[in-house]
């Protein structure tokens, strides 16, 4: 296929899963933005004011870079994950399978329909927010850069879980046991400065942390880690994620026979 | 004359052990509408999904139109559309958006795509139902679907495996009209079916596969001509007595007022019916007891069977 031909194709899987998560908005918009404005009023107003100040600013607006990149991350995986899962479990996959599309503009069309609806409930949580607080974003190339590398990153995890699920439960362990606690634990709601030692260290072990914190550090421009490293490690996990699914698709591990 | 496809010493082993090909090789010519005939688990649907890539093969080589699948992937599905066995839309989607959306896989712009699904859905009955969720089509809607689905990017080369399943007869046949009318516009056609009749009607070529092996490779015509009786039914005007008895002939009652009747190639009916005449015995009508591809079909499998089992 020429270029011109395989950007048709790729275009054709993102508007197809673009047209899915809107298709069904009220599950799929429409939760995160009930759930993190909870956070913001629950979190945010009646307990924040209480907590004072963190890392130098006060608790709602300290909080509101970690909500935002929760909801980037869960909905950037949750969206390839069911999708195309799904597609293996109806079958369509088949659709592709059958045609000439080569298998990166597959995985870049489902990573990107994935990181599309990750930045599109950002972008609500990011609106909602502006009714608990003002956000002023202190670097806009970190902030855009690291939420979509962020969202692909996740898309690209969604993916690998669904190419290895057999059952609707398999695509719900990782979230629920995994990427859940390591968000939580990812100084969403807290500095990891406000830890012992100890914990401090093995809280560096969370890569979620990296991604959270660069990401605060784009609004706010404070951060409890490096943001160089930060960066290399997200681009360093995109390359081993993105080689990883490509091995998947060519091999025809859980889609051919 | 261009070759379509050419299978060469396919195998297939699943991962079970099971060897469900066992060195195959097949040519279906340009042009040609073939049916690949078999019973269950024979590998039919083996070989077609490997030819369309949703089987991995174990050895062999398959090329459509001179691609070699292992070399030319994209070219050879450029040329290739399938019909499936079974329902693998999106129900959730709508009748339009399907069609639409597979033009887009093989590079088709959407103004395109959108004329092309309409040509095809019209063509196929469908238009009226294009804004509505797969899902809510009838069974025989749903297989016209798929077809319109396979044909939206013009393939050279179409695949269709038991495109009638379930589809009632007058629908089947419109179907064979829509088939045969692709076919002679110069679309290749394999298929396969378990309606015997609808591969004798419609196919010029045959291979028959059985237990991965192919048991037959020839024209319908050739196949045909190999069979050495046909059995006939034959309705009497009137109840008879004495059940009649002619040399060379198997006569059998079926009740009071019908016969069935095995007749060798080389005999003939007219022997048949001016021994009955004799007998005062008036045939009001008379017709196969089964299609003759179908006869052919049991008593080759049935050999392949003793043959193996022996």
């Amino acid at each position: 296929m020429n270029t011109g031909l395989l950007w048709t194709a790729f275009v054709t899987i993102v508007v197809k899963e673009i047209r899915r998560f809107t298709r069904i908005w009220v599950q799929t918009l429409l939760p995160p933005a009930i759930t993190m404005t909870l956070y913001f009023i629950i979190f945010g107003n009646l307990i924040g004011s209480r907590i004072g100040d963190m890392g130098g600013f006060d608790y709602m607006e300290y909080i509101v870079p970690g909500l935002i990149m929760m909801s980037v991350i869960t909905n950037s995986y949750g969206n390839v994950v069911s999708s195309f899962f799904g597609t293996k479990f109806q079958r369509n996959i088949e659709e592709l399978l059958v045609s000439p599309v080569p298998n990166w503009v597959i995985l870049a069309g489902y990573v990107i329909g994935g990181a599309a609806r990750g930045l599109g409930v950002g972008f609500i949580v990011t609106l909602l927010s502006l009714f608990f607080t003002d956000l002023q974003i202190h670097h806009l190339f970190i902030t855009i850069t690291v939420v979509l590398l962020t969202a692909i990153l996740f898309s690209l995890g969604g993916f690998i879980n669904a190419v290895y699920a057999k059952t609707f439960d398999d695509i719900a362990i990782v979230p629920t046991f995994i990427l859940t606690p390591l968000t939580y634990l990812g100084g969403v709601f807290y500095s990891i400065q406000l830890l012992p030692d100890f914990w401090q260290g093995v809280s560096q072990l969370n890569p979620i942390l990296y991604m959270v914190n660069s990401f605060r550090y784009g609004i706010l421009g404070v951060s409890d880690i490096n943001i160089g490293f930060a960066f290399v490690m997200i681009l360093g996990f995109i390359a081993l994620l993105s080689g990883f699914a490509m091995h998947l698709l060519n091999t025809g591990k859980g889609i051919r026979e | 004359m261009t070759t379509a496809l050419s299978i060469e010493n396919l195998r297939k082993t699943y991962g079970n052990e099971f060897e469900a090909l066992k060195g195959i090789s097949l040519e279906v010519k340009e042009g040609d509408f073939f049916a690949l005939l078999g019973p269950n688990g024979a590998g039919k649907s083996t070989t077609l999904g490997i030819v369309s890539s949703l089987v991995n093969k174990t050895s062999g080589k398959v090329s459509v139109f001179g691609y070699d699948l292992d070399t030319h992937l994209a070219q050879a599905k450029q040329c290739l559309g399938v019909v499936p066995q079974e329902f693998n839309f999106n129900p959730f989607e709508k009748v339009l958006d399907i069609v639409v959306t597979q033009a887009g896989y093989y590079g088709i712009g959407r103004k395109q795509a959108t004329e092309r699904a309409e040509h095809y859905l019209r063509k196929l009955g469908l238009w009226s139902k294009r804004d509505e969720r797969a899902r809510m089509l009838s069974g025989g809607m749903k297989r016209r679907l798929m077809i319109a689905r396979a044909l939206v990017h013009e393939p050279r080369l179409l695949i269709l495996d038991e495109p009638t399943a379930g589809v009632d007869i007058e629908l089947r046949r419109s179907m064979w009209d829509f088939l045969t009318e692709i076919n002679a516009a110069g679309t290749t056609i394999i298929l396969t079916t378990h309606y015997l009749e609808e591969a004798e009607s419609l196919c010029r070529n045959i291979a028959i596969i059985d237990h991965g092996s192919i048991i037959q490779n020839t024209s319908m015509k050739a196949l045909l001509q190999k069979l050495d009786t046909e059995t006939f039914v034959l309705d009497l005007a009137e109840d008879f007595d004495e059940l009649p008895v002619l040399d060379g002939y198997v006569i059998r009652p079926r009740d009071a007022h019908t016969l069935e009747v095995d007749v060798p190639k080389e005999k003939g009916l007219n022997t048949l019916f001016q021994h009955l005449a004799s007998k005062g015995m008036e045939v009001t009508s008379m017709r196969n007891k089964a299609n003759r591809l179908e006869e052919l079909f049991v008593s080759l499998v049935d050999k392949n069977l003793n043959q193996e089992t022996a």
